[in-house]
């Protein structure tokens, strides 16, 4: 079974949810279509959504909400079977 | 008016504020005490302070929002005051009543000042009641996105999202129709979540072709004096990048209304510290609307101090110790022009992508009338965690027109290495036709880039 990694494509701090009061984009176990926004990185507080590039089942987050992400770093394991 | 001790000031900022507020204090014989968050703790702030603390990881919810680390950052060091800067948690009333609750002096308005000018949905209501204009909008906080969508389809589109607790452009949002204000609602409340501790919005009528113009106030509890006004015109995303003094579309008797209406709306708060009441400026009417009042020191006080030759900043931090202030209205006059722009880390050829990284090499530029307001050196990394500024270029020459032959000659002096910024951008607005003939209004920059 073929895993992908989703990688963020910027340096800053990433959300799970479009908002703090607001349930996360994706969960580990839901589905996940290639283009679907999977969070926010926020970048010297300019807000870039990530979407997914690849289709599958999300196996799991590697990072949690509101963490500081390198640019290249896992965010995401997706099953694309 | 008794005087208020304190021999030491902590600075609860970063960046070239930081920067600005430690040599105000030095020069005012404070010892100063930077706090830093881990992203932060080679900054030139914590290298020039006497002593630094940290307060926290990277992200400013954990370190430059908190205000149980800065307030334990205070008493650590014995500092007897806390200068809020811009942004952060310049204007969270709760933040300065923190303060007050620790024994320590707060640099700026009493908790009550800020939460009624400093929220922008209560500040409208406030100058309303001074006999101030103000535009069309909503008649305080949205509850959510129905509520906006009927205030909306009520005052007509397009229309203007803002966060009540924001400030200097951040958490605004413009909708065209109501799938626009469906879809920026969120991201609006997210940015002013993040950006300022409060998710809270309200909304106004959008006029398009209007001049940002604002005018300086410095009060002590008492009395107010105003030190003219600056434009603001110049902006991408409702962000200034360029602002100058004065402003090169309004005749006498409309600086005098301006500044006057500025005064009685501040006056009537008695008003303690340094703030910016922000109007919007119709040329073709010649109308002013009052827009929002900021209780703090601003980004571009720089172009203010250089025409009127008032330290706003040492201002800040005398009337904190409750001296009443010695200028008298007469006493403040505007002499030349001063151009203020803002260099930051990102890059206009792509879409203005965020640019940290490590500074590699760095030439500032200075001789006549240029001043650099920075907390750059050589090998500084600047961090992706926070607001691109890097730099204030600020020149001030007899007019307009020698103040942009200025800024021409300063642009060109300035090199950096290792990040990419946006001089390019102002090499280019500086020499525009309509830039030299003030022909501008808040959209034009944006124009200029779609076109």
């Amino acid at each position: 079974m073929a895993q992908h990694q989703v990688l963020s494509p910027l340096p800053g701090i990433f959300y799970r949810r479009p908002a703090p009061e607001q349930p996360p984009y994706k969960q580990d176990g839901d589905r996940v279509a290639e283009g679907d926004v999977i969070g926010l990185i926020e970048v010297m507080k300019q807000f870039t959504e990530v979407h997914a590039d690849a289709s599958g089942k999300i196996v799991r987050f590697l990072v949690d909400n509101e963490a500081p992400v390198e640019p290249e770093q896992p965010l995401l394991l997706i099953e694309t079977s | 008016m008794s005087l208020i001790v304190f021999g030491k000031l902590l600075v609860a900022n970063r960046g070239e504020i930081a920067v600005r507020i430690i040599r105000a204090a030095k020069e005012l014989d404070l010892r100063t005490v930077a706090v830093f968050s881990d992203a932060d703790k080679d900054s030139f702030a914590v290298r020039f302070a006497d002593e630094a603390v940290r307060i926290g990881p990277a992200p400013a919810s954990k370190s430059y929002l908190n205000i149980d680390a800065i307030i334990a950052a205070a008493r650590q060091t014995g500092a007897g005051a806390i200068h809020p800067g811009y942004g952060f948690l310049a204007e969270n009333p709760l933040f300065a009543e923190a303060v007050a609750d620790a024994g320590l002096v707060f640099v700026g308005p009493t908790p009550e000042t800020i939460r009624s000018m400093g929220d922008k949905a209560a500040a409208r209501e406030a100058a309303r009641a001074a006999g101030v204009p103000i535009m069309p909008g909503s008649q305080g906080k949205i509850a959510d996105l129905a509520h906006a969508l009927a205030i909306a389809r009520h005052m007509g589109y397009p229309v203007m999202l803002k966060a009540s607790a924001g400030g200097g452009g951040r958490g605004i949002r413009v909708a065209a129709d109501e799938a626009g204000l469906a879809h920026h609602f969120h991201v609006a409340r997210t940015e002013a979540a993040a950006a300022f501790g409060s998710g809270e919005l309200y909304l106004e009528r959008f006029l398009s072709r209007v001049r940002h113009i604002e005018v300086q106030v410095l009060g002590d509890g008492n009395r107010v004096v105003h030190c003219f006004e600056r434009e603001c015109s110049l902006q991408r995303r409702r962000q200034k990048v360029w602002e100058e003094a004065p402003s090169p579309a309004i005749d006498a008797t409309t600086r005098q209304a301006l500044c006057a209406a500025a005064v009685r709306l501040t006056e009537r708060v008695r008003y303690r510290g340094a703030g910016t009441v922000e109007f919007l400026y119709d040329d073709n009417t010649r109308e002013f609307f009052f827009m929002e009042m900021n209780t703090r020191i601003q980004v571009e006080h720089p172009v203010t101090e250089m025409v009127t030759g008032v330290d706003l900043v040492r201002a800040t931090i005398m009337i904190a110790q409750g001296q009443p202030l010695a200028l008298r209205q007469a006493d403040v006059e505007m002499h030349g022009a001063a151009i203020e722009v803002r260099i930051n880390a990102e890059d206009p050829e792509k879409d203005f992508r965020p640019s940290p990284g490590r500074v590699a090499a760095l030439a500032l530029p200075a001789g006549p009338g240029v001043r650099v307001d920075t907390m750059l050196y050589p090998g500084y990394v600047v961090p992706p965690y926070y607001d691109s500024l890097l730099a204030k270029i600020i020149v001030h020459a007899e007019t307009r027109d020698l103040a942009l032959a200025r800024l021409r000659r300063a642009l060109e002096e300035f090199e950096i290495d290792g990040v990419v910024t946006n001089v390019l951008l102002h090499k280019r607005l500086a020499q525009l036709s309509e830039v030299r003939a003030a022909q501008f209004d808040t959209g034009f920059l944006e124009r200029l880039l779609a076109a």
